[in-house]
């Protein structure tokens, strides 16, 4: 890529991604939520491999390293709700944290959390899908 | 009710490309296009004559709020349907590199 | 509100009739796009700021695997052979049929879309009856001042759960279709 693509994606990367991690945690306050900032946050990472070619995070051969992380948030998803069979009243997948007052940044019990795993399981799914379809297909095509 | 027909004739020309064409990409696109048309259905079912985004601030007056039901079942729908899309261009690339075209109508041996 | 809809959405038609007729399957694609945008105008339209950005970035990473996959492989259209031109003023009867079968699956397709809407209210006069009860209680159970995450994670949990199993295994799924078999 040109200079000038790289000079502004180094500027600019770590401000989207900053968003995205606003967007994930506001999701209970403002518009958004687990969905809108993970596919932010995906973004952010796929720019940066556009910009810099596929050696940039030192990605190995398979895309394992992103496999991990999603799989690791959905397991952080699971755990909540099977946390609330045995805290409160026993019903799985129930909101068992207090609820605090409204328009808080800590409020609304355990939706701050379920917001979150939700954020890094789609955003690690959605670059799983852009480096299995876009980067690793020269292996497919050859 | 103008809104709702022409949501519709967007749905038929999706449903018109799926049938028809013979490139797998432009098969894809319809498929890709008849969603889209389902999401504005949606969200033009839950609107209200000037109604607001459904969230809550600070001190605000008593107000009419836009359906939050049919924005949360849409909400989930964007992103599967990216899913399917992901899915479906996997399989297009398998297909390319077996028979080298896009072309459905050579896609026909089956090994046995 | 009801015009400007209408006049955004005589565009997306537009733009969809053209991404199928394209000869170039690089133009069809950016065609795509243009429904897809379209659509981010009409949400922000009907306040739905949340489907917004969702629609916006997901359509920008659809078009991005979509251009990657076709510009690796074949980028033009197939050429339609012409097999035996029949000379045009060769009266077949199967033209007739096809014509008279299209208009009788329309007027159908017309006919039960009149007894479908027949029963929706205008645009506008939305009768909220279900959500009600979601919009009056959702503060307070759930504690969340936006509505559509409290309906999301807590009313309606199990959809949220159910895609999130649905994204896992559509990962699980690309990753075993494009699968090397490894040497042995």
């Amino acid at each position: 890529m040109t200079p000038i693509v790289k000079k502004v994606t180094q500027l600019v990367v770590g401000l989207i991604f900053l968003y995205g991690i606003y967007i994930i945690t506001h999701g209970h306050l403002t518009p958004g939520g687990g969905f809108a900032g993970g596919a932010v946050i995906a973004g952010a990472f796929i720019l940066l491999v556009l910009a810099y070619g596929s050696d940039v995070l030192k990605l190995r051969k398979r895309e394992e390293d992103s496999s991990v992380v999603e799989s690791t948030g959905i397991l952080i998803f699971l755990a909540l709700a099977i946390a609330a069979l045995f805290i409160g009243t026993g019903i799985f997948f129930t909101n068992y944290l207090p609820k605090g007052i409204i328009g808080e940044l800590i409020s609304a019990g355990t939706i701050p959390l379920y917001n979150i795993a939700v954020g890094i399981e789609v955003a690690a799914a959605l670059f799983t899908i852009f480096l299995a379809l876009v980067i690793y297909k020269e292996e497919v095509l050859k | 009710m103008t809104a709702y027909l022409l949501c519709f004739v967007l749905f038929l020309v999706g449903l018109f490309g799926v049938l028809t064409k013979r490139n797998i990409i432009k098969i894809v696109i319809g498929l890709s296009i008849m969603e889209l048309s389902l999401f504005l259905f949606f969200a033009l079912i839950g609107y209200v004559d000037k109604g607001i985004a459904p969230i809550i601030v600070q001190n605000m007056e008593k107000a009419k709020f836009v359906d939050p039901l049919p924005q949360a079942i849409v909400l989930t729908a964007i992103v599967i349907g990216l899913a399917t899309n992901a899915m479906l261009m996997a399989i297009a690339i398998r297909l390319y590199k077996k028979y080298n075209t896009f072309d459905i109508r050579k896609i026909n041996s089956l090994k046995g | 509100m009801e015009i400007i809809l209408s006049i955004i959405l005589v565009f997306m038609i537009i733009g969809a009739i053209y991404a199928l007729y394209a000869r170039d399957l690089l133009s069809a694609l950016i065609s795509c796009g243009i429904v897809g945008y379209g659509l981010v105008i009409c949400f922000l339209l009907l306040q739905a700021p949340d489907l917004a950005i969702v629609q916006i970035v997901v359509e920008t990473i659809t078009l991005i695997i979509m251009i990657a996959v076709i510009l690796d492989s074949s980028r033009e259209e197939l050429k339609e052979k012409k097999v035996a031109d029949p000379k045009l003023s060769h009266f077949n009867k199967w033209y007739v049929i096809n014509a008279v079968l299209v208009i009788v699956c329309l007027l159908v397709l017309l006919y039960f879309f009149k007894e479908v809407t027949g029963t929706l209210d205008p645009l506008g006069k939305h009768l909220t009856r279900m959500s009600a009860a979601y919009v009056e209680n959702a503060a307070e159970q759930t504690g969340s001042a936006n509505l559509v995450t409290g309906v999301v994670f807590d009313f309606r949990g199990y959809d949220t759960l159910g895609e999130a199993t649905i994204l896992f295994t559509a990962v699980i799924g690309v990753l075993t279709i494009l699968r090397v078999k490894g040497k042995k």
